[in-house]
């Protein structure tokens, strides 16, 4: 671009700026709307966020339903029917946590959390449009590795109740996993918020009932586990989908406090710069 | 006088206080929010250099005397410019340090003027704009944006004002688009996005991530994002640190033409020339003081202070020269052979100064008045360069 290009551009037709103070804020649906798109775009862009929400579960799911190298091949379930509930708890558990929790923690260290904080946006809002996306990733995660689930063979239990509650499920580990993920992100360094993420992920993978049952874990050990989110929102789901029973109290419960304690430590912690 | 005021800041007090060994250690690539970049002339007390280097950050410790690029500061530091810095050991042995970023700063903004905050690195201007925009807590004082508290009343604010960093503030991955036409998705009246880069010739790298963009590109298109809202005020902090010709150009433009609209515009500057030639009102500003407000023209006419330089042949006797000129008015040879002769310059003065040289023989060649220009006043009032 030119000199003079620049220096009559304010004159030019069409590039005529009103720079009269005219200031309000948007409609909130407006502002949500915005906000949900970018997080949502974002997120999809990412391709490391690709690999751990959606190539990840599926190649897990994949690859032990057609490798008998779990110990579920000893069990009277087929290993799908044992395997999708568990990876559908991973994938709610990658998107909620993992992702939004590394995202995050580059956002606030990048300043963003700090300048959207400068404009008309409310926090309530901010936080909206990110669960909105990660609701909408998980909505593409479910679809996904259902129809890879139906591929392989899997055959659910149950009946619409069993849909109600998995969503039930879903949706409460969906908030118990972006508690623990906003309360990482809003108080550690990005660099400590990835490596925590990742290695958190790694663990509740491992203990979660992803992938083996936990009776094959040492006691002490079960203990814990079945204290862990993904434990209970692994075995919740496999009650509901391949027992066809409730998803047990005990598992709504640990849901249900994980949320709590997560999100309202993470209100009180979060620090946005 | 029933001016109306934009901004007004009185007796404003920032103390930081962070621990040596803390959490305080930022990413380098984060330089907004930071308080003020640190480095700059070697001011502080010799002990609190000795507590900076002793912290778990070397790659930032600043070397005496070198200016490092604006903004490149680091939180874990205290090596900062000119701010006052107590070292402190803490129960425990923990060491900390306070540092009166902020010292009792006032200053007021009049409705559609432009102000220029102007200071060496570390004088206190990123921590008082962000303490107007609500982002930093005062730790005293009285703060009033367009009549309103900036923490308080945040919320009716934040349409109204319009909000510069130092740096970053965009999603990494954002397209500079994107993230413009989000910011403009919070406002009920903004610019057209598209145009506004054009403008501001950005249009060319609209769908480039922001990671991509060059260090100009960024600030060009943080300087969008904090007009496209059609604001009342805005805050920019350091609008053309890192900018080429055409871009610092392009800025001034458009914020001579936020002027002609009415807008209200706070910027922090350390350069001279965009103070001057951008302001209505420049306040200097040191250790977290204002030391001097007022507009360009009455900074540097200083009470008609000025200068006088000739040159002449080597080894006048100065005393001499100046027992035949006004009181007050004081000289000096240096580099040999060039004459200086500072008091109030007017046609007595000029009169005295060659009617002496002709009695004493003396051709005073290139002879000449010289006007204080703003880095004269500048230098003087802050024993400092400035860092750019």
């Amino acid at each position: 671009m030119s000199v003079a290009d620049t220096a009559t551009a304010g004159a030019a037709p069409g590039t005529v700026l009103d720079l009269r103070p005219a200031p309000g804020a948007a409609p909130r649906a407006r502002m949500l709307a915005a906000q949900t798109r970018l997080e949502l775009t974002l997120t999809l862009r990412r391709g490391e966020s690709v690999l751990l929400t959606l190539i990840i579960p599926i190649g897990l799911l994949v690859f032990f339903s057609a490798v008998d190298v779990l110990p579920t091949s000893t069990t009277t379930q087929s290993s799908v029917d044992f395997l999708v509930p568990g990876v559908l708890a991973l994938a709610v558990m990658s998107t909620a946590f993992t992702g939004q929790a590394i995202a995050t923690g580059f956002e606030r260290s990048y300043g963003v959390l700090k300048r959207l904080g400068a404009s008309p946006l409310p926090r309530s809002i901010l936080l909206a449009g990110k669960t909105l996306a990660v609701l909408a990733v998980e909505v593409v995660q479910l679809v996904l590795l259902v129809a890879v689930g139906f591929a392989l063979g899997w055959d659910p239990a149950g009946s619409v109740a069993s849909a109600g509650w998995a969503i039930l499920l879903v949706l409460l580990g969906t908030a118990a996993f972006s508690g623990l993920g906003l309360l990482m992100a809003g108080t550690l360094r990005a660099e400590a918020t990835l490596a925590a993420a990742n290695g958190v992920y790694l663990l509740l993978l491992l203990v979660g009932g992803v992938v083996f049952p936990l009776d094959e874990l040492p006691g002490w050990m079960r203990v814990v586990a079945e204290a862990l989110p993904t434990a209970a929102l692994s075995d919740g789901l496999r009650a509901v989908l391949a027992d066809g029973s409730g998803p047990g109290a005990g598992n709504l419960l640990v849901l249900a406090l994980w949320s709590v304690g997560a999100l309202g430590l993470a209100a009180r912690l979060f620090r946005w710069e | 006088m029933a001016e109306v005021l934009a901004v007004e800041v009185t007796d404003l007090v920032k103390i930081y206080r962070r621990s040596a060994g803390g959490n305080t250690a930022r990413p380098r690539y984060l330089r907004a929010g930071t308080p003020e970049a640190s480095g700059g002339p070697a001011t502080i007390p010799r002990s609190s250099r000795a507590h900076g280097r002793r912290q778990a950050h070397p790659p930032t410790e600043t070397k005496q005397g070198d200016a490092p690029p604006p903004g490149r500061a680091d939180r874990g530091t205290q090596t900062r410019g000119t701010q006052t810095i107590e070292g402190q050991v803490l129960p425990g042995g923990e060491r900390a340090a306070q540092i009166r970023a902020v010292d009792g700063l006032s200053l007021s903004v009049s409705v559609g003027s432009v102000t220029a905050v102007l200071g060496p690195n570390g004088a206190g201007k990123t921590t008082t704009i962000e303490i107007c925009e609500g982002f930093r807590a005062a730790d005293s004082g009285e703060v009033r944006v367009l009549g309103l508290d900036p923490i308080r009343d945040g919320a009716a604010l934040r349409p109204r004002v319009g909000v510069m960093l130092q740096a970053g503030g965009m999603y990494p991955g954002a397209r500079a688009g994107e993230m413009l036409r989000l910011i403009a998705a919070h406002h009920a009246n903004p610019l057209d996005a598209g145009v506004l880069m054009e403008r501001l010739g950005l249009a060319e790298v609209a769908g480039v991530p922001f990671r991509r963009l060059s260090g100009g590109q960024q600030q060009r298109l943080s300087l969008a994002m904090a007009v496209v809202g059609r604001p009342e005020l805005v805050f920019l902090d350091e609008p053309t640190a890192g900018l080429d010709v055409q871009g610092r150009r392009d800025t001034w433009e458009l914020i001579e033409e936020l002027r002609l609209s009415g807008v209200t515009v706070v910027l922090t500057t350390h350069a001279m020339d965009e103070a001057e030639r951008l302001s209505d009102q420049v306040v200097i500003v040191n250790r977290g003081r204002v030391v001097a407000a007022g507009s360009p023209a009455e900074l540097t006419r200083g009470g008609a202070e000025g200068q006088l330089r000739f040159r002449a042949p080597v080894g006048l006797d100065v005393e001499r020269l100046l027992l035949a000129l006004p009181d007050g008015t004081t000289g000096r040879e240096g580099p040999s052979g060039h004459y200086l002769v500072q008091g109030t310059v007017d046609p007595q003065l000029l009169a005295a100064v060659t009617a002496w040289c002709a009695s004493n023989g003396v051709l005073a060649e290139d002879l000449r008045v010289e006007q204080r220009t703003l880095e004269d006043v500048f230098v003087e009032l802050t024993g400092s360069e400035l860092a750019s």
